[in-house]
């Protein structure tokens, strides 16, 4: 019934000659325009501030003196390493549930259950992971405090944001798409993994690059399962306890004795956790702008 | 042929045992903040009844305390009221600034932009959501805060004040978000019946489409409201985190999470301080599963209203 209508940006085209309608909505612009001259500004502050001190040594050393000299080289193997293994459990975990909830769920009040606390869990707080992280893996799982323990925590707190972008981008793929390999005599799992997944990879991708990016600047299920205020060494077994970008900065802009001696440092920590933060979220923007451009049969 | 038969029924195995493990982890984390904080109020065995250190609390001096001070020797204190009064006051103040502020700039992205302007805005909006709060805690550390400090008069920038406004910051992108594709959901028969009627393009926005979204408007409100009471680290940053109950808007505050945040790793495991954290964070989890439960359930009300 739709179809005999004009699209909406049509009209909405149209009535843009409405004056009084212009002013108004030119007012309700002005907390958006607001909202992002402060991003932009904040991005531009941090980045005026920090890059001086950013250099080749600056991110292959390990700090001197007590933090005031030297680089960050622990802090970013240990971020990336603590990533890692917050992926190896949080990427096949949540691959497999959100094929299940996808592709085999029954439509009953079980599933129902299941999909709502999937989703509830990603509005818990970062912290109350951390405190679950010390009681299971730390205290339950006699893990002690090391990059494995904060990987599996983090790897928790990602997991619903992971499966919610596995079951929407396989929900996606048209049933056609299965049916023309089962015709064929394959079996449900067959019709997934030649028919299905292939087609909804790049929205899984997505989904796990965003994931990554929140990963890596979260400070606060780390705080209790292992990261440290300082060790010269990079973690040689996941069992080692390790430094991160997000602590080094909060250690630096807090905890530190000499405060204002280590701000440029601070800040070139902190440019560097958003180069990869920001790095990663836009490689999963054009990884989502490709995916729209190539999947034809999405109409 | 056998085989093929088995794998298939052996991945539907895996993948239902894995879902039922994600799902699982909802009611784990409930179990063990359960458990934990639960020893708080129970006497350790094996300790001496009369030693205050390790005498366990009550429910009520919990909940309806107003001193938070574990450490004060002999008599520690361990009431919410302080930090939770803390934590809804940043959360409460940083709602006032950003709600009103994110629907107006909802309903002028659902309303006005199209095309790259519109994708472009959108995208700096979710970037910012995903920006590091310890980042946004150092932005609000030395630059918001002596900002507020010189504007005001303070001898400090590290008050309610700052600590909510950096809160109404971060929780911005989920407010605009949520709101637009609330208003965004509601059908194109709503405006093209306004039109029909000569309403002008605002008033169909205010008087047709806003109120058609509500549910889904105020889910916004209360995922940002959730937002903003699990933040930890930039409020640990900006609040100034003294345990009190503040009394101006100028007062240092001590939150939920950035108690939890300072005391966790002081604290000798198995101590009734150790449990009673967790006991906070019990509240918290309560607090942050009602708010979601309630969105969603909102969310979907809006969409269910739209099918008929």
């Amino acid at each position: 019934m739709n179809r005999t209508l004009p699209p909406p940006e049509n009209y909405r085209r149209l009535n843009k000659k409405h004056f009084p309608s212009n002013i108004g909505f030119a007012i309700l612009a002005i907390p958006l325009i607001i909202f992002i001259l402060f991003i932009g500004f904040m991005v531009f502050y941090l980045f005026k501030n920090g890059i001086n001190v950013i250099s080749w040594k600056f991110l292959t050393q390990p700090p001197e003196k007590g933090m005031t000299a030297g680089g960050i080289f622990p802090c970013i193997i240990g971020t990336l390493y603590v990533t890692l293994i917050s992926l190896l459990f949080s990427v096949p975990v949540g691959l497999f549930s959100g094929i299940y909830l996808a592709e085999y769920a029954p439509n009953n009040s079980i599933t129902q259950v299941m999909r709502s606390s999937i989703r509830a869990l990603a509005g818990i707080p970062s912290i109350v992971y951390g405190l679950f992280g010390v009681a299971l893996f730390i205290r339950a799982f006699q893990i002690g405090l090391s990059v494995l323990a904060s990987g599996l925590t983090l790897g928790l707190m990602s997991l619903p944001w992971i499966i919610t972008t596995v079951e929407e981008s396989i929900t996606a793929i048209p049933n056609s798409f299965r049916e023309g390999a089962l015709a064929l005599g394959a079996t449900k799992w067959e019709s997934i993994r030649r028919n299905v997944l292939p087609y909804a990879f790049p929205g899984i991708l997505t989904g796990v690059l965003l994931a990554i990016a929140r990963t890596v600047g979260e400070t606060a299920p780390i705080l209790f399962t292992g990261v440290t205020y300082f060790t010269r060494q990079i973690p040689r077994s996941p069992l080692e306890k390790f430094m991160a970008l997000p602590y080094h900065i909060f250690v630096l802009a807090t905890q530190h004795d000499q405060l204002t001696k280590v701000r440029p440092i601070a800040f070139a920590t902190a440019v560097v956790l958003l180069i990869f933060v920001l790095g990663f979220d836009i490689i999963a923007f054009f990884t989502r702008m490709r995916f729209a451009a190539t999947n034809k049969w999405q109409v | 042929m056998r085989l093929r038969k088995k794998i298939d029924r052996f991945a539907g195995i895996t993948f239902f045992v894995n879902a039922v493990l994600a799902a699982g982890v909802l009611f784990g984390i409930l179990l063990f903040l359960f458990s934990y904080g639960v020893r708080a109020f129970i006497p350790a065995p094996g300790t001496d009844p009369g030693d205050p250190e390790s005498r366990p609390l009550t429910i009520l001096g919990f909940l309806f305390g107003t001193v938070w001070n574990p450490d004060a020797y002999g008599k520690p204190h361990y009431g919410l009221i302080p930090l939770f009064l803390g934590s809804l006051l940043t959360t409460l103040i940083a709602l006032t600034i950003s709600v009103p502020l994110g629907i107006a700039g909802a309903i002028f992205i659902a309303e006005r932009l199209t095309g790259w302007v519109r994708i472009g805005v959108k995208m700096v909006v979710e970037l910012f959501a995903g920006f590091p709060s310890v980042v946004i805690g150092l932005f609000g550390l030395v630059v918001l805060a002596p900002l507020i400090a010189r504007t005001f008069n303070l001898s400090s920038g590290l008050n309610l004040f700052t600590a909510s406004i950096i809160l109404a910051v971060m929780s911005l992108p989920t407010i605009i978000s949520v709101s637009e594709d609330a208003l965004r959901v509601v059908p194109h028969s709503y405006r093209e019946a306004a039109y029909a009627l000569g309403a002008s393009p605002w008033t169909t926005a205010i008087k047709v489409i806003l109120p058609a979204a509500r549910s889904g408007i105020l889910a916004a409100v209360m995922l940002g409201f959730g937002r903003a009471i699990g933040e930890t680290m930039a409020v640990l940053m900006v609040a100034g985190n003294a345990p009190i109950i503040p009394r101006s808007l100028f007062d240092p505050v001590r939150t939920i999470t950035t108690t939890l945040a300072i005391e966790l790793g002081e604290t000798a495991a198995n101590s009734i301080h150790f449990f009673s954290l967790f006991a906070l964070g019990f509240v918290l989890f309560v607090i942050a599963l009602a708010t979601n439960l309630i969105a969603e359930s909102l969310i979907r009300r809006e969409k269910r209203s739209f099918t008929l």
